[in-house]
């Protein structure tokens, strides 16, 4: 990744009427990576694509593309192309034509333009159908034909607006990696808007978490998830238990967190005695019929209320003795008849000390 | 300044042309009504003063607003003639609204009910008469309505009556015209609004233990409220200031307002009192062609 | 489901029968030989001869078809950019689309009077091009409501997909909105060729010498009583509008497919 980024948003703020789609948003996006913008609808992570690609100008701030400033620069003058979720392909035009399209309005000599086309539909698998109108396509044709178009004048940066919504299940994973893979090869920077935790997790290099036209919380996958820095990141991406309590000991080597009848003895982390919450990922807790010997610091005990089978994983309600209810996950290794825990089983919880984060937040 | 649209050159010139045209050719030309309506009639050329002479500076335009007077106003008033004209106006447009409502709403509901394949063809039957000429339709009637034209023939041959009835320069006459030319703009927005209605509440109403008679009332008139507001309007306002047909089909006694004013403006040479006329006219279909503003707009 | 019963084919019936039933007599007679409408005295073009001897008549048929071509190509051009302005949001668009959709029920003498007037007011000769002006004016409205309609359900993310692309705004235009809402354009011409050859009101308003339209040239006509003549006129003219528009709907019906799916938000 180079040290300066390609794509920086400054202190950005857009709104309509009354509502604030970004509010003072400041985001760098770098070079060759793929970037997911993610959040509940209306969080303004559209809003901040089509910033970027021009559609809207920002009330405040700066959107910068390799360092150039983008004020005033209208859509068709931006060398940054987007694939849009309703795909919006010329209905008059066949497959071929719309993927030249971009390509004419440069006024590139026809045969490079030819050539350019065969190599793009090359690229998404349907060099067959150039001839065919969009009337005439399935809907993930339409979508290739969609990407084909957006890629054809390799732009620097390619937007993604929730491009796999109108797909279904099966075919949006297939295409998920078929993006992932795409995006390696060209190494063009791509920029994806979705609302689907899954697609943002699986294919992105960078994900930030938008929420109320601010930014929650930016990294890796694996850092936004197992390390959120907020209750509403933790409870957003994924399931989590948290437990409200208070941090009651700093120490260098360990931190008390107590609630009602749990005690943990967690890593010492940079944190402060006081209110603070305990969130714990279900898959992190293991069950088991016997107290564990690393219980009393990271642990609890109490009965199984609710058992959800969902085939690949079962999710497990226990309703602790102090009456508090936490949600644990396990894989399903062993067929069900073989599962020892049923319903009403009296069960130890434990985790890692490190399992869990703190938040104040 | 940021955040706002920015314009190209090109969507602003799409919407200044339009507007400057209709500006100078629709608006520009009311006002001018407006200023004449304050006018005096004279024997020149043009028959009005006073003129808006520019080139006299600021005392030409004291002066001429000085001239100005609702005189005009004062003769439509005390003349009950104009008075009568504008309630006969009122009255013809209303009753012929409603019978055109009568007997366009079974036709409507008709199109609406009828197979898809057929129902392309059967609207562009109904509209078809729409595009041929409105002066050959209301001259059709002429040749029907004559006194030995073929509704008098057929009359006497099915032995309704002995002798020819005086059709033509009657109010009857009028209100088979404007029935008949303005069929198309009530059954066009009845059939639009019938057309889109959910089917299936009529089935609920049925499984409910409706009547048909009376999921027609209660569900589907109701329902097509919207198409029989539109159609009202797209037909009251016009035909108020009708002339073609009362001139053709009626007689001077009929004295509709568009005629009226025609007499005035042609006959008369009175331009002053025709455009107080026309402003009147307008003043009194304000309040419904808002009305017709305000439902597109909701529409859009 | 929908059911189609008696009651609604007689409703149906009566109702075409009505409309047609005028039309089809003045058709008829046209090839009536007779004088009198009453009696029918054999089928002849003897009418129809009359009128190609009828100069006046055909000079203002000319007179109508040139007026009613230029303000129907005027009246599209505005009426679409009119159009395409209501899709904006923009400052003045009350008063806007207020001017839009005001002439399509205001009656005609009083649309008529005020051009006079203000032709009279700018002292601009009347005749022709008063007329075209007229026209152009009264039916730009019908134009920009037809194809307003049409905009309404395009698909505005192609532009923005185009725009995108690298294409500038009048590019875009011409190369995606209007190919794609061309049948909407084509029948605002259309109606606007109509209501301009049909006009008789305002046209009488704002005509001068020498600018005799085929309507106030039948109008003239009738008054002074019904002339067999006039039969064979109002029969060209239903024929050509009928063919006319049966040439359209072919030609709509076949771009259609097209058009149908996309371009539909």
């Amino acid at each position: 990744m180079a040290a300066r980024p390609i794509v920086a948003f400054e202190d950005v703020t857009k709104r309509f009427g009354d509502f604030t789609a970004v509010d003072r948003l400041t985001l760098e996006i770098f070079a060759r990576e793929f970037f997911a913008l993610l959040g509940p609808s209306g969080c303004g992570k559209t809003t901040l694509l089509r910033l970027l690609a021009g559609f809207e100008q920002p009330d405040t701030g700066r959107v910068v593309l390799e360092g150039e400033d983008l004020a005033g620069v209208p859509p068709y003058r931006r060398s940054v192309n987007m694939m849009f979720q309703s795909y919006a392909l010329f209905p008059h035009m066949t497959v071929a034509g719309n993927v030249a399209f971009g390509l004419k309005q440069d006024a590139l000599p026809k045969a490079e333009i030819a050539a350019r086309v065969d190599e793009m539909l090359g690229l998404v698998q349907l060099r067959p159908f150039a001839g065919r109108k969009p009337d005439q396509l399935s809907g993930g044709q339409r979508q290739r034909v969609a990407l084909a178009r957006s890629l054809a004048k390799h732009p620097k940066v390619l937007l993604l607006d929730e491009p796999l919504a109108a797909l279904d299940r099966k075919l949006r994973e297939e295409t998920r990696f078929e993006l992932k893979e795409l995006q390696r090869r060209l190494e063009t920077t791509f920029v994806i808007v979705t609302h689907d935790q899954d697609e943002a997790m699986t294919v992105a290099d960078r994900i930030a978490v938008m929420n109320g036209g601010r930014l929650a919380q930016v990294g890796k996958p694996v850092d936004v998830y197992e390390r959120p820095n907020s209750r509403w990141v933790a409870g957003f991406l994924g399931e989590v238990n948290l437990i409200e309590g208070h941090i009651s000991e700093v120490y260098p080597s360990f931190v008390t967190f107590e609630s009602e009848s749990l005690r943990l003895r967690l890593p010492h982390a940079d944190v402060a005695p006081g209110a603070a919450a305990f969130a714990l990922r279900p898959e992190k807790i293991r069950i088991s019929h016997q107290m564990p010997e690393a219980a009393a610091e990271n642990g609890a005990a109490g009965v199984i209320t609710d058992i959800g089978y969902l085939g690949t994983v079962s999710y497990y309600k226990v309703k602790l003795d102090s009456g508090r209810v936490l949600k644990a996950a396990l894989m399903n290794e062993q067929r069900q008849s073989a599962r020892p825990i049923h319903v009403k089983d009296r069960v130890w919880l434990s985790w890692a000390p490190d399992a869990g984060v703190l938040l104040s937040d | 300044m940021q955040g706002t649209q920015q314009r190209d050159w090109v969507t602003r010139a799409a919407i200044l042309v339009p507007y400057l045209w209709l500006v100078a050719f629709f608006l520009l030309p009311f006002l001018i009504v407006l200023k004449i309506s304050l006018s005096q009639t004279t024997i020149a050329q043009p028959p009005y003063t006073p003129l808006l002479d520019v080139s006299t500076g600021w005392d030409g335009l004291k002066a001429f607003f000085a001239a100005l007077s609702p005189e005009n106003y004062a003769t439509l008033s005390s003349d009950s003639l104009y008075l009568w004209s504008y309630l006969k106006s009122l009255q013809i447009a209303a009753l012929s609204t409603a019978i055109l409502l009568l007997v366009a709403y079974p036709v409507a509901y008709a199109l609406a009910r009828a197979p898809r394949r057929w129902q392309g063809v059967l609207v562009l039957s109904v509209v078809l008469p729409f595009w041929t000429s409105f002066l050959i339709r209301v001259y059709a009637w002429v040749n029907i309505l004559q006194h030995d034209g073929l509704l008098n023939q057929a009359l006497i041959a099915l032995h309704l009556v002995d002798a020819p009835v005086t059709w033509l320069a009657t109010d009857t006459a009028v209100y088979i015209g404007i029935v008949y030319s303005y069929f198309p703009f009530m059954v066009l927005p009845l059939f639009a609004a019938l057309e889109k209605m959910d089917n299936t509440l009529l089935e609920a109403a049925a499984d409910l233990g409706s009547p048909p008679w009376r999921t027609f009332l209660q569900v589907t008139v109701p329902l097509s409220l919207p198409g029989i507001v539109a159609g009202t309007l797209l037909c009251f306002i016009p035909i108020v200031g009708e002339f073609v047909i009362p001139d053709l089909l009626g007689s001077s006694s009929t004295a509709m307002i568009g005629q009226t004013l025609w007499l005035e403006f042609f006959g008369n040479r009175d331009w002053p009192v025709a455009s107080a006329l026309a402003v009147v006219l307008l003043a009194i279909l304000v309040p419904p062609i808002l009305l017709y503003r305000r439902r597109e707009a909701r529409i859009r | 489901m929908k059911r189609f019963g008696t009651v609604n084919l007689t409703a149906l019936a009566l109702g075409l029968a009505f409309l047609y039933l005028p039309i089809a007599i003045l058709v008829i007679n046209s090839f009536n030989d007779s004088r009198l409408v009453t009696v029918w005295a054999g089928a002849s073009l003897r009418w129809y001869r009359e009128l190609l001897r009828d100069e006046a008549m055909l000079d203002a048929a000319s007179v109508s078809l040139r007026v009613a071509v230029l303000s129907a190509t005027a009246a599209t051009v505005l009426g679409t950019l009119a159009a395409l302005a209501l899709t904006q949001r923009f400052r003045g668009k009350l008063l806007f689309s207020g001017m839009i959709y005001a002439p399509l029920v205001m009656p005609e003498v009083i649309t008529g009077l005020s051009l006079l007037l203000l032709f009279v007011a700018v002292e601009i000769d009347r005749g022709f091009w008063t007329i075209v002006i007229a026209h152009t004016t009264l039916t730009l409205c019908f134009v920009a409501v037809v194809v307003q309609s049409r905009l309404v359900t395009f698909d505005r993310s192609l532009h923005e997909a185009a725009a995108d692309l690298g294409c500038p705004p009048l590019r875009t235009f011409l190369t995606i909105t209007l190919p794609l809402i061309w049948p909407a354009v084509a029948s605002g011409w259309m109606l606007a060729f109509a209501l301009s050859l049909d006009d008789l009101v305002v046209a009488s308003f704002v005509t001068g010498p020498g600018a005799t339209t085929l309507p106030l040239r039948i109008y003239s006509e009738v008054r002074l009583g019904v002339k067999p003549e006039i039969n064979a006129v109002c029969t060209i003219m239903i024929a050509v509008v009928a063919l006319g528009l049966i040439a359209a709907s072919l030609l709509t019906k076949r771009s259609a497919g097209s058009a149908q799916l996309g371009g539909r938000a």
